[in-house]
């Protein structure tokens, strides 16, 4: 096999190689792409049920209820609009009324939002870019 | 004082760093003897100076000496000492002081055991090591100085985060750092070999010893994190996909298509473009992925919380180290000579299709840790990409690179016959195909349907690699001495391979057990109440308040009963630290053969305590199959044949290319 041959061949094996996971990339992404929005968002564009989203805001003062069993419900706001969130499960240690939270899950046909992931801060002045982004883009940051 | 000296020392090393990198590189252009020796003198300078930088900071923290701001911000008086000590690099500052401290520990490794080199080669990585290091230090000493005083000083800390108050900390960052820093010394090489236009069989054997290094401790540091985040964070899952951890896997990916690709570079003279182009590309991953968890672009459970001015000096950094790599490869990889022939069905062969596979599955990675950033950037959207895409894109490409592993070994250099090799592991077939028959039996209807294969595929690996061995000393087909001879005298880098192969089926079967058959359960309790989940009862007793040195703690204690029979008992755990007032969940774990038991409470509530249990099958086998993967590093290491002193081989074309006599 001259050289020139070798190096053809193993090429268009790359090439297959590469074109078949550059199509898996391409179709995972359009899965599982998660978008993020703040509930001044929402107010404005207003979502299809089903559709999984982040929602992140701040936890509503006061809006905080340990209803029955183990679903919590609180209302996440970005100080203009606030969203209602229901989730079930155990809330990360740093989660707390007037801290920044990410939460992901989808709206259900009743339009109520409803969270499977609650994502953990990692300490308490650490904020999420996209939070503190939100939050700006409102002119509420305050900064520390 | 100390504080003072240790900032001196780091200027210090700048400056030491600025002459090892300039006197080297002009040492070796013209060929100037003394000038090189010069060099590698100011690498050894730059680490005694760094370690004294380092060694300062240290007393700093375990001297509780408040006076200095990094100190204040991560240390408190009433923490136990081992908190104080590994909290030196449990912060941005710390923690970049350690990345140049192991940076210039390697620069002085090669200044000191490169004695076998050419010397216009070791002058030349030494030059790339130098600026490297130039760049890190002027990049602390600019913006992230953990020398500076606070006047007055206060009278105790701001306490290290609870959640790093925990052995894990004094391990897993050394090792990761020694792991990914490690690969300076492949890019080193790569960039030096660029410049002299030259790879060759001694090149390669130079660059596989250090890469192996790295690749171990990588290894070891990733495995450590993952065991961390696992038992630390109460949610009873071992990776995340999350940005930072993606950061450390991707040059482990990069880094052990590298090593593979080495060894056809040293045995057969061929592939040396790519092992060039890979050592640069592990190296820059790792660049990458600092620049990722310190910049703070990425919302992720561990970036360090630090402003983007940062993140655009170490842009700049990446852009010159990396473009500028990239580039000199683009100008001077057609240089290089082409090696040898290889037919597709061969050991070459093999090894290219792994290349192409990892690179593949790395680039997987990369693009969905990466593309949020990039769409950000464009269209403004914020979006994440989460375990379902990495789930999706990396497994479909693993697969058939460790479906074809165990063939690699049998297959001849150069010409192989596959029937040949398809009969020698027909036995690890055989064990393949009945472990996969016996997981379908023993799950019965639980768990997803492919999840046996999963099972035959760890069991694929493992047996293909003791058949390989098997193979090699002739077991079961020559008499018993001879088997026996070959087996005392088999090269340890073979042993370390296998091993290594081994260790990853390991890993699998962990990944496999977990994915499929975890059972998870969160129910609320009142003391008295038992639970059931796979097959063990567990009862809750009570809670009871502890103190520990600097968090008062409520632990609910749990009774373990299998069939009726006591096992064992556990505790969780919700502990308030005194000072930053941070709650954090401490779980009970019981490991057994099959897999472990995990509980962690949350909050009391009106029905009682929330209490999450899980049942994780085979977990354990994640991180001991790691730990198996880098004891076949270690013993490859130890191979004669890869010492670092080793002699190299005297070639004809060689010695006319030589630079000064060394």
């Amino acid at each position: 096999m001259t050289r020139r041959r070798r190096r053809v061949i193993l090429l268009a094996g790359a090439a297959a190689v590469l074109g078949l996971a550059t199509a898996l990339m391409l179709t995972a992404l359009e899965d599982s792409i998660v978008f993020f929005y703040s509930p001044s968002d929402i107010a404005e564009r207003g979502l299809a049920s089903g559709e999984r989203i982040r929602l992140g805001g701040l936890v509503e003062e006061g809006s905080l209820v340990r209803g029955q069993g183990l679903t919590i419900t609180f209302k996440v706001t970005d100080l203009e609009n606030a969203v209602a969130v229901s989730y079930t499960g155990v809330p990360p240690d740093l989660f707390r009324e007037g801290q920044g939270v990410v939460t992901e899950g989808a709206f259900d046909r009743s339009g109520a939002f409803i969270a499977d992931t609650v994502l953990a801060k990692h300490d308490e002045n650490y904020m999420p870019p996209e939070v503190a982004d939100a939050l700006k883009a409102r002119g509420v940051w305050q900064e520390k | 004082m100390t504080t003072e000296i240790g900032h001196f020392a780091l200027l210090l090393a700048l400056a030491m760093a600025v002459i090892q990198s300039s006197v080297s590189l002009i040492g070796a252009a013209r060929g100037d003897n003394s000038l090189m020796q010069a060099g590698a003198a100011a690498a050894r300078a730059q680490v005694l100076c760094v370690t004294t930088a380092f060694a300062a900071l240290t007393y700093a923290y375990v001297t509780s000496d408040f006076s200095v701001e990094n100190v204040w911000t991560n240390s408190h008086s009433a923490q136990p000492m081992l908190y104080k000590a590994a909290g030196v690099w449990g912060n941005h500052e710390g923690s970049m002081l350690l990345w140049v401290l192991i940076l210039a520990l390697f620069g002085a490794l090669v200044a000191t055991f490169g004695g076998n080199l050419a010397s216009s080669l070791r002058a030349r990585v030494l030059a790339v090591q130098g600026a490297i290091a130039v760049a890190f230090l002027l990049f602390i000493v600019a913006t992230s100085n953990p020398f500076l005083r606070l006047d007055p000083a206060p009278a105790d800390g701001r306490e290290l985060n609870p959640l790093l108050q925990d052995p894990g900390l004094a391990f897993h960052p050394p090792f990761l750092y020694l792991g990914y820093v490690g690969f300076s010394v492949a890019f080193a090489f790569a960039v030096a070999a660029l410049i002299e236009g030259r790879v060759d069989a001694a090149w390669a054997r130079w660059v596989r010893p250090w890469t192996l290094l790295a690749w171990t401790f990588l290894t070891i540091g990733i495995a450590m994190g993952s065991w961390w985040a696992y038992y630390e964070l109460g949610w009873g899952g071992w990776w995340f996909w999350d940005p930072v951890e993606n950061a450390s896997f991707m040059p482990w990916l990069a880094g052990t298509a590298l090593l593979h690709s080495a060894l056809v570079v040293e045995k057969r003279d061929a592939l040396k473009v790519w092992t060039v182009l890979l050592a640069i590309i592990a190296f820059s991953l790792s660049l990458v992925g600092t620049f990722l968890v310190r910049s703070g672009v990425l919302t992720s459970v561990h970036a360090f919380a630090v402003d983007p001015e940062r993140g655009v000096f170490i842009l700049v950094i990446l852009t010159i180290f990396i473009g500028g790599s990239l580039a000199l490869y683009a100008w001077r990889a057609p240089a290089l000579r082409p090696g040898g022939l290889f037919a597709p069905v061969s050991r070459e062969g093999a090894l290219v299709v792994n290349n192409l596979l990892l690179t593949v599955a790395c680039a997987a990675v990369f693009i969905g840790t990466l593309y949020p950033l990039a769409l950000e950037a464009v269209t403004g959207d914020k979006i994440s990409v989460g375990a379902p895409f990495f789930d999706a894109t990396f497994a479909p490409i693993m697969v058939p690179l460790l479906v074809l592993a165990p063939f690699g070994p049998f297959l001849a250099w150069k010409r192989a016959d596959l029937a040949g090799t398809a009969q020698r592991l027909l036995f690890a077939l055989a064990v393949a195909v009945f472990g996969t028959i016996a997981a379908h039996a023993a799950a019965g209807s639980e768990g997803p349907l492919l999840a046996p294969l999963g099972i035959g595929l760890g069991l694929w690996l493992i047996a293909g690699a003791v058949s390989e061995i098997f193979w090699r000393i002739r077991a079961f087909n020559a008499p018993l001495r001879e088997t026996l001879r070959r087996a005392v005298n088999l090269p340890r880098a073979q042993i370390g391979a296998a091993l290594a192969h081994a260790g990853v089926g390991v890993v699998v079967l962990g990944i496999t057990g977990v994915t499929a058959w975890r059972v998870a359960q969160i129910v609320e309790m009142q003391p008295g109440d038992t639970q059931e989940i796979a097959g063990y009862t567990v009862t809750f007793e009570g809670v009871a308040p502890r103190r520990g040195p600097n968090y008062s703690e409520t632990v609910a204690g749990f009774r373990v009963a299998r069939r009726g029979r006591p096992v064992d008992s556990f505790e969780s755990s919700k502990r308030s630290y005194d000072v930053q007032r941070m709650t954090t969940t401490e779980a009970g774990i019981i490991t057994s053969y099959t897999g472990d038991l995990y509980v962690a409470i949350g909050d009391e509530g009106p029905g009682g305590l929330t209490v999450r249990l899980w049942y994780n099958p085979l977990v354990p086998l994640i991180w001991f199959g790691a730990i198996i993967m880098a004891l076949g590093g270690l013993i490859s290491l130890s191979d004669r044949r890869l010492r670092i002193g080793a002699p190299r081989r005297a070639r004809r074309d060689d010695t006319a290319r030589e630079g000064a006599p060394a």
